[in-house]
């Protein structure tokens, strides 16, 4: 797998972003900053009030309980729930230090840096070719197409699977090799941050396995935001974890909250949250 | 990794009887029942298609030649011989131009309305309106066109009869195409967006191509009705007995007027005309399917 290639480093993008292959924790910076977070659904808070980093080349991983708001969280990270009528957002969504929900921010330009792996693999209804090409073509990436598709396959670890058959559609293709096409897609563009909201739930045990290779590697270049509903996953493929639940408030209305944020394997092993341990033990959720 | 192979089960005489036997009576009874309804309701369906079919060649393909499709249209019904040459030309210009402007306009309305107004008060209103006017009789369709255009402009003409016709078909065409781009899936759509297309590029190179073939047969369904249509045609266009190429100058006849003036007639030669347009018509319509089934295909999804 050849993710290396170095010209994948080289982004036509933010200027103040600076590459960094810092593995150690402390030492990482952090890309993204969410600060006092909420998302609302017209009156109704989804969730409230959250707070926390987003290291540069480092896997974050969001869980916990369903309806607990970490999807939500994910889709306000590139502004995917703009079309969304009623959906609003408060607190700043910081990008290196800038608010991504500020007025005169484009959320067309935000999502070209901030690219999303959907739940449910969803691949264009056209050639495998085109899939990939797709995001070229629309941002004006012209010329050797053909060797930008190559490479975003080979990091999906995809290539050697449908090099012969590139013409073919995108639909013929089994639902993990579906989703690695679609990551192909998305870091064909070369976005800094990749959000993946359950990438695994709707893939058998091998071709999770694959997809969580492949996000490891990933963070050679990229920067991998995970919500998962699969504690194990995110302890295999995190760096960092954020757990959320979500909690019943004096009006009997639900709220998502963060819970606790801490490096993966801290978080897992020792929870500074008596709600947090519970989860991870299993006695709720 | 070894897999290992799950016990061999052998069947044994003691085994479940899977055989059509076990079945009750009443199950079996209910579902050949079942099935005849169905085939009995295909044959009652079947029934008028087919002897519509039937008599319109029968009856229509003796006067078929070559002649009769080029040839004047006599303008005596009494007269035995001419053709629909006249007829033929004004339906296909006529209701080439109702496409031509009925077609975009009714597409570009859908991808409004499905895209852009969603449940916004401007899109329920023009749904809303879209549906009332696909219950506007033709003929109701055919006076407004006469007051609001022949009279202003002072003559009969094709283009009149185009304009009723793009009146009747606008509003197939855009609910048609409204409930085929609902069919798309959101996801689509959302990863379009991740990928950072403006909502323009999405809908025009992704939400268009995916629902284009259902487009195209809501679409053809809107041309192949107002290709039949008669009374606005009556009304908006007059009537001639030699090929009027040119829809904004002088009067103009379509297929089906021909059909309604020569069938009318108690003369055999005008009925047997009647029924060569007929068939004519039928052809017409069949042709238009083709070409868009064939067009449709070409930007079809494959699934392999």
């Amino acid at each position: 797998m050849a993710s290396n290639d170095t010209n994948l480093t080289t982004r036509p993008s933010v200027a103040v972003h600076t590459p960094g292959t810092a593995t150690g924790a402390e030492s990482a910076a952090s890309v993204m900053r969410l600060r006092d977070v909420s998302v609302y659904y017209g009156s109704y808070e989804a969730v409230r009030g959250t707070s926390m980093p987003i290291q540069q080349n480092q896997v974050t991983a969001m869980i916990g309980p369903s309806g607990c708001g970490k999807s939500t969280v994910l889709r306000a990270l590139n502004r995917m729930n703009d079309p969304i009528p009623g959906a609003r957002v408060s607190g700043d969504v910081l990008f290196h230090g800038q608010n991504l929900y500020a007025r005169d921010v484009d959320p067309i330009q935000v999502r070209r840096r901030i690219g999303m792996v959907f739940q449910k693999p969803n691949p264009f209804p056209k050639s495998i070719y085109d899939n990939v090409a797709y995001g070229l073509r629309i941002n004006g990436i012209k010329g050797r197409l053909d060797d930008h598709v190559e490479e975003a396959l080979t990091q999906a670890a995809l290539w050697d699977e449908v090099k012969d058959k590139l013409r073919k559609s995108a639909l013929a293709l089994s639902g993990g090799q579906q989703q690695r096409l679609c990551i192909a897609r998305t870091i064909a563009v070369k976005p800094e941050v990749i959000l993946m909201d359950e990438p695994c739930s709707a893939l058998d045990p091998i071709a999770t396995a694959k997809i969580e290779d492949l996000i490891f590697e990933l963070t050679n270049d990229y920067t991998i935001v995970i919500v998962t509903h699969n504690m194990q996953q995110a302890a295999r493929v995190s760096h960092y974890t954020a757990f959320f639940t979500a909690e019943v408030d004096e009006q009997q209305e639900r709220h998502g909250r963060l819970v606790e944020f801490s490096q993966t394997g801290k978080l897992f092993t020792n929870p500074a949250d008596k709600r947090t341990e519970d989860y991870i033990t299993g006695r709720f959720g | 990794m070894t897999v290992t192979a799950p016990p061999a089960t052998r069947p044994t005489a003691s085994g479940p009887d899977l055989t059509r036997a076990a079945l009750s009576g009443r199950r079996r009874f209910t579902n050949h029942l079942a099935t005849a309804a169905i085939w009995f309701a295909v044959l009652l369906a079947v029934i008028p298609l087919a002897l519509v079919t039937y008599t319109v060649i029968a009856k229509g393909g003796g006067v078929m030649s070559l002649s009769f499709l080029n040839e004047d249209i006599p303008n005596s019904y009494r007269r035995v011989g001419g053709g629909m040459g006249p007829a033929i030309v004004g339906t296909l210009l006529i209701t080439g131009m109702a496409a031509l402007m009925a077609i975009p306009l009714g597409v570009f309305g859908a991808i409004y309305l499905n895209e852009y107004g969603k449940q916004r008060p401007l899109a329920r209103v023009i749904r809303l309106m879209a549906d009332v006017m696909t219950g506007v009789p033709s003929i109701v369709m055919g006076l407004f066109v006469y007051i609001s255009w022949v009279l202003l402009v002072g003559e009969q003409t094709g283009f009149a009869g185009a304009l009723a016709l793009a009146c009747l078909m606008l509003p197939v065409v855009i609910r048609s195409s409204e409930e085929m781009l609902r069919l798309v899936p959101d996801e689509l759509r959302q990863a379009s967006m991740a990928l950072g297309a403006r909502k323009w590029k999405t809908t025009l190179t992704v939400v268009l191509p995916a629902a284009i073939s259902g487009i195209t047969s809501g679409s053809l369904l809107a041309v192949a009705r107002a290709a039949g249509e008669t009374a606005p045609i009556i009304i908006v266009t007059g009537i001639v007995f030699s090929p009027n190429w040119n829809l904004f100058d002088g009067s103009n006849t379509a297929l089906p007027a021909q059909i309604f003036r020569n069938a009318s007639q108690p003369f055999e030669a005008a009925q047997d005309r009647a029924w060569g347009a007929a068939l004519t018509l039928i052809v017409i319509v069949l042709g238009f399917t083709i070409i868009a089934r064939f067009i449709s295909s070409r930007f079809a999804i494959k699934e392999r």
